[in-house]
Parts: C-alpha cells; sequence; structure tokens
C-alpha cells in the first residue's frame, strides 16, 4: 500500500509519540539504577548526572546486612505454592464443570465467578477473624490461602472456557480403558490445557508477587515478609541512604524485569487476555 | 459421556478455599458494619449506628466524604491521563510502523512492576531537594515550573494519579490494540478508496467497534481507583499525604479498620462498614455496565 504525504506526517506523529512514551517508561528506571551506583554526596549534590565512579556500597549492604535473601525466599515459596495449588484445584474443579452437565453446574460455575468482580480486600475485616480464628497469623499460609481464593474466580473462567472448547471423543476412549477419573484428568486433559495453564500462571504471578496490602495486615514478623512488605520496611530505615534506598529498589524489580522481557509475549498476551476477559 | 456424582468431589477443594477465603468473609465483613468490634474481644451489635457515624457525625463524615470525593477525583484523572493516552499509543502502535514490537515491549513493562515499589521510586524523582524532576525543568529553562508535588494540597492528587497512569497505561494500550485489530482490513481499504481523511477514520471506522473495549477499560479504572492502596501508601503514607489530600477509600479503610501507622484504635466495625459502602459503589458501577452493555447489544440486533 503506498501510503499519502498526510499518512507520513501521522507517522511521524506515531513515533514522536511512540518514542516519548518509551522514554517516560524508562527513565524512571534508569534514574533508580543510577543513583543506586552513586555516593550519598552524589545524590545530594548532582541528582541528575551519572556516577563520576560506579559505587557498590549499597548493593553490597543490602545482600550481607539486610533480609533481603529471605524476603526474596518468602516471595518465591508463597507464589510457587499459591501457583502450584491453584492450577491444582481450578483444573480439577473446572473438569465437572466444563464437561458434564448436572443440577445446580450453571449455578456453581457463577458463584464461582462471580467474585472476579468483587476486590477481595473488602473481606479483610471478616478475613482477619478467620485468619486469626485458623491460629495462621504472622504464617505465609494465611497469605497463600487468601491468593488461592482471590485467583480462583478468574482461573475457574479461563480454564473452564478452554475445557469445554475441546473434543468430546478423548475422554470417552480412555473412559473405555477403565481408567478413573483423576488418571483420565491428570494424563489426558492436563498435557491439553497447558496453554490456559500458562495464560493462568502469567495472569496471577503478577498480582501475587507484587501483592503489599494483605502482607501488611497478615505479617508482623520480619523474617516472614515477602520483598513489598519486606521493601517498605528496609526503605523507611533508609531513607535518607539514598544509593542504599535505591539499590534495594533495584534488586527488588529486576528479577521480575528480566523475567518480563525473556517472555514479554507471554506476559503481554496473559495479562491482556485475562484482562479481556475478566 | 455420563455424570458420576463421584466427580463433585473434584469442585470440593477450590470450592472450600474459595468459599472460606473469600466470598463468606466478603458477605461476613458486610455483616460487621452492623457492630461494634475492636478486632479482639467480643462484637456489640449497634444496628446502623456505624453507617450514622459515617455520614452525619464529624469528624467520620468529614473523612469519608473527603476520600469518596477524592476517589472520584483520582477516577477522573486516571480516565485523562491513562486512558486518553494509551488510546493514541495504541493508535500509533498499529499503523504498522518498524519496531512496534519493541515499543509494545517497552511500554507494557511498568504493568509487571510492583505498584508500591514504582511509587517509591517516583516518590524520589519528585523530591524537592534531590529529585530529577525539578532539575530537568530547571535544566530546559522552567524554573518557574518546578514544585513539591508531593508536598502540595492542590498537586498531591493529579501527581499520585500520574504515577498510577504511568504503571497502567500499557494494559489499557494492549486492550484498545487488540479491539483495533479486530476490525477487518477491508473497512480501511474501502475509506481510502473513498478518500476519507484520517479523523474520520477514526470517528466512524474505529471508534465504533471500540466502544465496548472502552466499557471495559473505564470499568478496570473504575475498580482500580476504589482499590487503591499501595501506590498512595508509598508516594504519601497511610494517611493520604498533605491534609489528606490524597488519602482515598482504601487507606481511609485501612487507617480506620487496622489502626494504621499512627497508633490509633483499630475501629473494624466502622472500616467494615467503609468497605461495604466501596462495595455499594463497585455494585453500582458494575451493575451499570452490564445494564449499558446489555442494552448495546440489544441495539444492535
Amino acid at each position: 500500500m503506498v501510503k499519502g504525504k498526510k499518512d507520513r506526517v501521522l507517522d511521524l506523529f506515531a513515533y514522536l509519540l511512540l518514542i516519548i512514551a518509551a522514554i517516560v517508561v524508562i527513565y524512571p528506571l534508569f534514574v533508580m539504577i543510577i543513583t543506586s551506583l552513586k555516593t550519598n554526596m552524589e545524590v545530594l549534590v548532582n541528582p541528575f548526572g551519572l556516577p563520576t565512579e560506579l559505587n557498590f556500597e549499597g548493593y553490597k549492604y543490602v545482600l550481607r546486612t539486610g533480609d533481603f535473601p529471605i524476603f526474596f525466599r518468602n516471595s518465591i515459596f508463597i507464589t510457587l505454592v499459591s501457583l502450584f495449588v491453584l492450577l491444582l484445584v481450578t483444573v480439577m474443579a473446572s473438569y465437572p464443570l466444563s464437561r458434564f452437565s448436572f443440577f445446580g453446574n450453571r449455578m456453581v460455575y457463577f458463584y464461582f465467578i462471580i467474585g472476579a468482580m468483587l476486590p477481595t480486600r473488602l473481606a479483610t475485616v471478616n478475613l482477619y477473624q478467620v485468619i486469626n480464628g485458623l491460629g495462621l497469623f504472622d504464617t505465609l499460609w494465611a497469605l497463600i490461602f487468601i491468593y488461592i481464593a482471590m485467583t480462583i474466580p478468574i482461573s475457574v473462567f479461563i480454564i473452564a472456557g478452554f475445557m469445554a472448547e475441546l473434543p468430546r471423543e478423548l475422554e470417552e476412549s480412555a473412559h473405555m480403558d477403565g481408567a478413573s477419573d483423576s488418571r483420565i484428568l491428570f494424563s489426558i486433559w492436563v498435557p491439553l490445557l497447558r496453554p490456559a495453564l500458562a495464560t493462568v500462571a502469567i495472569f496471577n504471578f503478577i498480582p501475587i508477587w507484587n501483592e503489599f496490602f494483605f502482607p501488611l495486615i497478615f505479617i508482623s514478623s520480619d523474617h516472614l515478609k515477602p520483598l513489598p512488605l519486606g521493601l517498605a520496611t528496609f526503605f523507611g530505615q533508609y531513607q535518607s541512604d539514598w544509593p542504599t534506598a535505591f539499590a534495594a529498589l533495584t534488586i527488588a524489580i529486576l528479577p521480575p524485569l528480566i523475567f518480563y522481557l525473556i517472555a514479554s509475549k507471554h506476559f503481554i498476551k496473559g495479562l491482556t487476555a485475562g484482562a479481556l476477559k475478566g | 459421556m455420563k455424570f458420576r456424582k463421584k466427580l463433585l468431589w473434584f469442585i470440593v477443594p477450590a470450592f472450600l478455599i474459595y468459599s472460606g477465603f473469600m466470598l463468606i468473609p466478603l458477605i461476613l465483613s458486610m455483616r460487621v458494619s452492623f457492630y461494634e468490634f475492636s478486632g479482639i474481644g467480643d462484637m456489640a451489635f449497634i444496628g446502623f449506628d456505624n453507617f450514622y457515624r459515617l455520614l452525619f457525625e464529624a469528624p467520620y463524615n468529614e473523612r469519608f466524604f473527603n476520600a469518596v470525593g477524592n476517589t472520584f477525583e483520582f477516577f477522573a484523572y486516571t480516565m485523562v491521563f491513562q486512558n486518553v493516552t494509551a488510546l493514541l499509543l495504541a493508535l500509533a502502535l498499529t499503523r504498522g510502523l518498524k519496531m512496534t514490537g519493541f515499543f509494545r515491549t517497552v511500554i507494557f513493562i511498568p504493568v509487571t512492576l510492583s505498584l508500591l515499589m514504582i511509587g517509591f521510586v517516583w516518590s524520589i524523582m519528585l523530591n524537592p531537594n534531590i529529585g530529577v524532576l525539578n532539575e530537568i525543568l530547571s535544566a530546559i529553562g522552567l524554573e518557574n515550573w518546578t514544585r513539591a508535588w508531593l508536598g502540595s494540597e492542590s498537586l498531591a492528587l493529579p501527581t499520585v494519579a500520574l504515577v498510577n497512569a504511568w504503571q497502567y497505561t500499557g494494559l489499557m494500550v494492549m486492550l484498545f490494540v487488540a479491539g483495533i485489530q479486530s476490525i477487518p482490513e477491508e473497512q480501511f481499504e474501502s475509506a481510502k478508496i473513498d478518500g476519507a481523511n484520517a479523523w474520520s477514520v477514526f470517528k466512524d471506522i474505529i471508534l465504533p467497534p471500540l466502544v465496548p473495549v472502552i466499557g471495559i477499560v473505564t470499568i478496570m479504572t473504575y475498580m482500580g481507583v476504589f482499590n487503591q492502596f499501595d501506590l498512595v501508601y508509598a508516594m504519601v503514607g497511610s494517611t493520604g499525604g498533605p491534609n489528606y489530600a490524597v488519602d482515598v477509600l482504601g487507606t481511609f479503610f485501612y487507617r480506620t479498620a487496622f489502626g494504621g501507622a499512627g497508633g490509633q484504635m483499630p475501629q473494624m466495625g466502622l472500616g467494615a462498614t467503609i468497605a461495604t459502602m466501596t462495595f455499594l459503589f463497585i455494585a453500582f458501577a458494575i451493575g451499570a455496565f452490564l445494564y449499558l452493555s446489555h442494552v448495546r447489544k440489544k441495539g444492535e440486533n
């Protein structure tokens, strides 16, 4: 297609807009990294420029003295366990809901997905009673159960929806072989569900990894804090030691950022698909 | 294939976790609205007293109406900063330009980052003493524009809303891009043959099929704002900034129900009432959204 003169002017505007947007996105992250490599004096005198000499003291300090390795470990544990249990229970629940018709099927399905519209935080007051009642206050399990519960609606929606589209012959041949229901589910269905499972995992990874509010309410011990809460505490203590504060931020932000850059297509697709369906 | 009762067991684990940690607590939290409850000890039934205090009794009603107003203001700023920008960027990304993939990847980066950490980074960039923003403004000759962005009662809220837009524009861009890409190519071709200009292509071909996407983007923005907490907490603290200028329903709820950082007594009953009111705001919007999309669908058929 040949582009007219007006089109080329518009293209130019589009480029300009995209370049400005890219700078606006990247610049704060750039500032974060260069500030973490300055000395405190340099931050105060010359916040704008590049560091004259790379100063890694902030990083050394964060990794040596801070509880950062522990915060990381907590975040990784919470995220992996939550996602694993989430996928397991969601696949199990989606199977009868999407592949069989029985009395109350639509009602149960609706019951599951209604939560996608309701922010879990509105349940905090009673969750506080529930968590205390179960003796889960100040444990990672408090967070894990809440995260699974709050991600079940969208996950059931995506997985049950995907499952309902798959051909029906598969399970009938498996059933004739006399395999049990759980055998059929895990050896036949789960491999077929892989794209939907990936979408669910990516869509829920971000909010679980970044969740700050529930840890703030339910975690009080330092050694149980996930990364965002641990960072908030650390940041409060080192607010005037800028390179250290920024080194901590950089360390916390880089891993998910790198993870995203490696798999950006999947992230964009997963997050957008999830949002559109929700 | 025939349904077997045994299969119902498969639903049980998800049902229990979801009911026990989400849906039942949501309903029971609303019930707490009718009680006086400090978090420990007994709950005393007080009928609609909490609602009365929130709506008519100082200082609660001042804080409450301030937070409601701020939340709506936050929503309005976000719609302008975030969603108008997102639509423009989506138009730029669907022109088939070179490096579109690169720009898509970059623009989406903030969506994956922690709102809290981004809040910290920006709060330092906006710091009047060591922040780079004022430095940049001075460097390009706009000294008069330098401000204590987060310290000013009138600027703090739009500033936080702008950072919120920085974070989520990328997601809305992708929703708009998906919407634009679903428009059949022939429509653009025939508009071209008719000699339509860029504006009428936008108005007649791109915009109409985007209306449902705009609806989704609006309701997502609305729910995000009524759920907002992390960014305000990171940038101006749980008291919501200078003289409560950025105090939204999320921070007001947190302070009231859990005492916040100020060492106040937790008032979970009153906190639950704030959550219930927030729920009503959200339920009303979802109802309106579903009604409008229903009307729209009917109109199409």
